[in-house]
């Protein structure tokens, strides 16, 4: 570029020669310089506001595209990404705390029409009765002449009856893929699992949902996602699960008994090893609740956690650990048993008259009604409530079942006199036979609180709720009632069996107590110095017809069933016999 | 100068425009592999629970308790007891029955001695050695036997 000199040297002198100021010539040459140079940057500058304006434009109309893009095409999964663990199942399995399966899922079809699409309904309808018998044929030709558009035959089908549907060939006809809930072992543990089945439920999928038990209770931790197919362990003992059930059974039977319930717990952790209500269901085909009736006589009904009844004498060994404990009386305290015991209008009775007077484990060895009424008073009503609020026998129990919540024990409003009287010997205060595990499992490992807990690991221990002494004495008591007492043929060689049997009349609904209605219960644990499981065996009004009267007292039926339960289960759990010392010299305490 | 580096810059970009087209198509098939692999693993696992719950079934107590008693007069199955425990002493082990340790020189022996003689060997395979100890029992034998005559008599 040639610059233009500011001060040309032919028009300065020419300037000069008109006699005009050649500064004049230098200020317009600057002038113009000055505008050139504004104009380029002018230029440059609108070039860049261009090209900004450009980018800007080019960048949103990007984004507005994408979006435009994203917003108008199909969803789909990222491909280059590798996925983790997929989801398998949408409900995860169940499992004993071995590890063997109690509820798994299993890949069916449902069947359903479109009788528009149909070609023969009349045939469809005929063929899907033989196939299905519980169809009904002429609802069938209703539903699908009608003006129906969509129509659902059957939730769950077999691959054998899916080919037969198959090979009727009508287009009408489809299949869509169901997740559908399996529990292989029928009947076992039926109460437990409760029972699934499905929520909202469309053409491809329909959510399976729990409907009971511990299906109900962790729903919706077997139904995250989250948790990547990891199977829920509870401490159930499939194998002692099945002989426990097969005895009660077999016990129900030969007692003619209308129900039975047992309980196995760990002492140390609250873990139920089995629990078994009786009679049961096959929750793979959960029956419907019954309308009609005492919904306490269904078979879906779990005796072992919502059954609540006065559970008898069972009753005495909290009383009697009590007194232990706060001093009141020693083991060989003798007891004033002069019966009956008036109070007000109310008589207190034994079975036997047991003489005047007898020591405190001969109480609960004989199992003296009036006996422990007297140990009660000294108590006074309003610590026996709170011991037995300690035990958790006034609340619900906190086991992982949504039946269990509803179970809350029944005790007097007005906690009176003569109501801690007859508490104390177990009537007028109805629990179920799992509060009852859980207290006996709280004394028999040394007084610590015991939560009962259906998940394997368990619980920690509660606080403390009798002293060790207190335990080591109550268990010996109890191995006395096996040996010597009311549960003789509870006694198992080589596990030193202690326990309390409690014989309850049944209430009428209409007020008042049955004559030969009784419940009966066994509450044991073994081996009785050291405790590890506590049993709990119920018969539900049971008679032994074995003798020329029949026997309805927990003796001679509970107790008989919870040896058995004890000897089939305790191998089976690892407890080796021990062989026991024999005998001896010593006195030999005979019935009188 | 100038116009090779433009020749061999536009060889380059065709270079590199193939070989992206190839990664590329090689890329797809990758991932359509791994979708594969996926859809393999999932009906695979879909097997799996399957054969699981299967086997749960097939295991479940009831149906092992049938089979136990159908086939006690074979197996003779009955539930656990507690006298089925025992001390590790009362297990009765089988009296163990071995054969005479044979040598490798002793046998390199016999085989030479059959090889010699082939004719004449009653047992080719029997040792040298056990031809020495089989008279040697009847030794013992006839020593036990007389012992046990003199215990008798006494």
């Amino acid at each position: 570029m040639i610059r233009t000199p500011l001060r040309p040297l032919a028009r300065i002198l020419e300037a000069r020669a008109r006699g005009e100021n050649p500064d004049a010539i230098e200020r317009e040459n600057k002038r113009l310089r000055h505008e050139t140079m504004r104009d380029q940057a002018r230029v440059r500058a609108e070039g860049r506001l261009l090209v900004l304006g450009v980018v800007f434009f080019a960048a949103f109309a990007v984004v507005g595209v994408r979006m435009g893009l994203l917003a108008g095409s199909d969803p789909s999964e990222p491909r280059a990404i590798a996925p983790g663990a997929s989801i398998v199942a949408q409900r995860a399995d169940i499992v004993d705390r071995n590890g063997n399966i109690l509820a798994t899922n299993l890949a069916t079809h449902s069947l359903y029409a479109q009788p528009p699409l149909m070609i023969d309904p009349k045939a469809v309808a005929r063929e899907l009765a033989r196939i299905f018998p519980d169809l009904d044929e002429a609802r069938m030709v209703k539903d699908f002449t009608g003006s129906r558009k969509f129509v659902w035959i059957k939730k769950k089908i077999s691959p054998e009856q899916m080919q037969q549907v198959h090979d009727i060939g009508d287009p009408g006809l489809s299949f869509g893929p169901r997740e559908m809930r399996l529990y292989p072992n029928g009947a076992l543990a039926a109460h437990i699992l409760g029972g699934a089945g499905f929520g909202r439920e469309g053409v491809q999928s329909a959510e399976v949902i729990g409907v009971a038990g511990v299906e109900k209770y962790f729903d919706d931790y077997l139904r995250d996602p989250a948790n990547g197919g990891q199977p829920l362990r509870l401490s159930l003992d499939l194998t002692v699960q099945a002989a426990v059930e097969r005895v009660l059974a077999g016990g129900m039977k030969l007692m003619d008994a209308k129900g039975a319930a047992a309980v196995l717990m760990d002492v140390h952790t609250g873990e139920i090893l089995s629990m078994v209500s009786l009679p049961d269901f096959d929750p793979n085909e959960r029956p419907r609740q019954q309308v009609t009736g005492d919904p306490s006589d269904s078979p879906l009904f779990n005796r072992a956690v919502q059954g609540l009844y006065e559970l008898g004498s069972t009753f005495k060994t909290f009383t009697l650990s009590q007194a232990l404990d706060e001093g009141i009386v020693n083991p060989n305290t003798m007891i004033d048993t002069k019966g009956p015991l008036v109070w007000g209008r109310y008589r207190i009775r034994d079975l036997h008259n047991y003489g005047s007077s007898l020591s405190v484990t001969t109480v609960l060895v004989k199992s003296s009604n009036v006996g422990t009424a007297r140990i009660a008073q000294r108590i006074g009503g309003v610590r026996q409530k709170e011991f037995l609020g300690k035990l958790g026998l006034l609340e619900p129990t906190p086991v992982e079942l949504v039946e269990a919540a509803g179970a809350k024990p029944l005790f007097p409003a007005k906690w009176s006199e003569i109501s801690t009287m007859t508490i104390s010997y177990g009537h007028g205060l109805s629990a179920s036979p799992l509060h009852l595990a859980a207290g006996y499992a709280t004394l028999a490992n040394g007084g610590q609180r015991v939560r009962p807990t259906l998940l394997a690991g368990g619980g920690t221990l509660g606080d403390r709720v009798v002293s060790e002494e207190t335990s080591r004495q109550i268990r010996s008591m109890l191995r006395e009632v096996v040996v010597h007492g009311t549960a003789t043929f509870g006694d198992v060689p080589g596990y030193r069996v202690g326990g309390k049997t409690g014989t309850a009349d049944k209430p009428k609904p209409t007020g008042g107590y049955y004559e030969k209605k009784v419940i009966a219960t066994f509450a044991s644990m073994f081996p009785a110095e050291a405790p590890q499981y506590v049993l709990i065996v119920t018969l539900d009004e049971p008679q032994d017809t074995t003798g020329p009267q029949p026997r309805r007292t927990a003796g001679w039926t509970a107790v008989p069933v919870g040896a058995e339960i004890i000897r089939r289960a305790a191998p089976l759990l690892g407890l080796r016999p021990e062989i026991e010392q024999a005998q001896g010299f010593g006195v030999t305490l005979t019935a009188n | 100068m100038r116009s090779f580096v433009y020749v061999l810059t536009a060889l380059a970009v065709m270079a590199l425009a193939f070989w992206a087209y190839r990664e590329n198509y090689r890329t797809q098939a990758a991932l359509d592999n791994v979708e594969r692999l996926n859809r393999a693993i999932g009906s695979l696992r879909e097997q799996l629970a399957m054969q699981n719950a299967e086997w749960a079934y097939l295991n479940r107590p009831e149906r092992l308790r049938e089979l136990a008693a159908l086939n006690y007069d074979r197996l003779a199955l009955g539930p656990l007891a507690p006298e089925q425990f025992g001390q590790i002493d009362q297990v009765s082990y089988p009296e163990m029955v071995l054969p005479d340790i044979v040598l490798p020189d002793e046998l390199f022996k016999s085989i030479l001695a059959e090889a010699d003689q082939p004719a004449q060997s009653a047992s080719p395979t029997v040792p040298v050695e056990e031809a020495a100890s089989a008279s040697a029992v009847p030794e013992a034998l006839e020593e036990a036997l007389e012992a046990q005559d003199e215990e008798a008599e006494q």
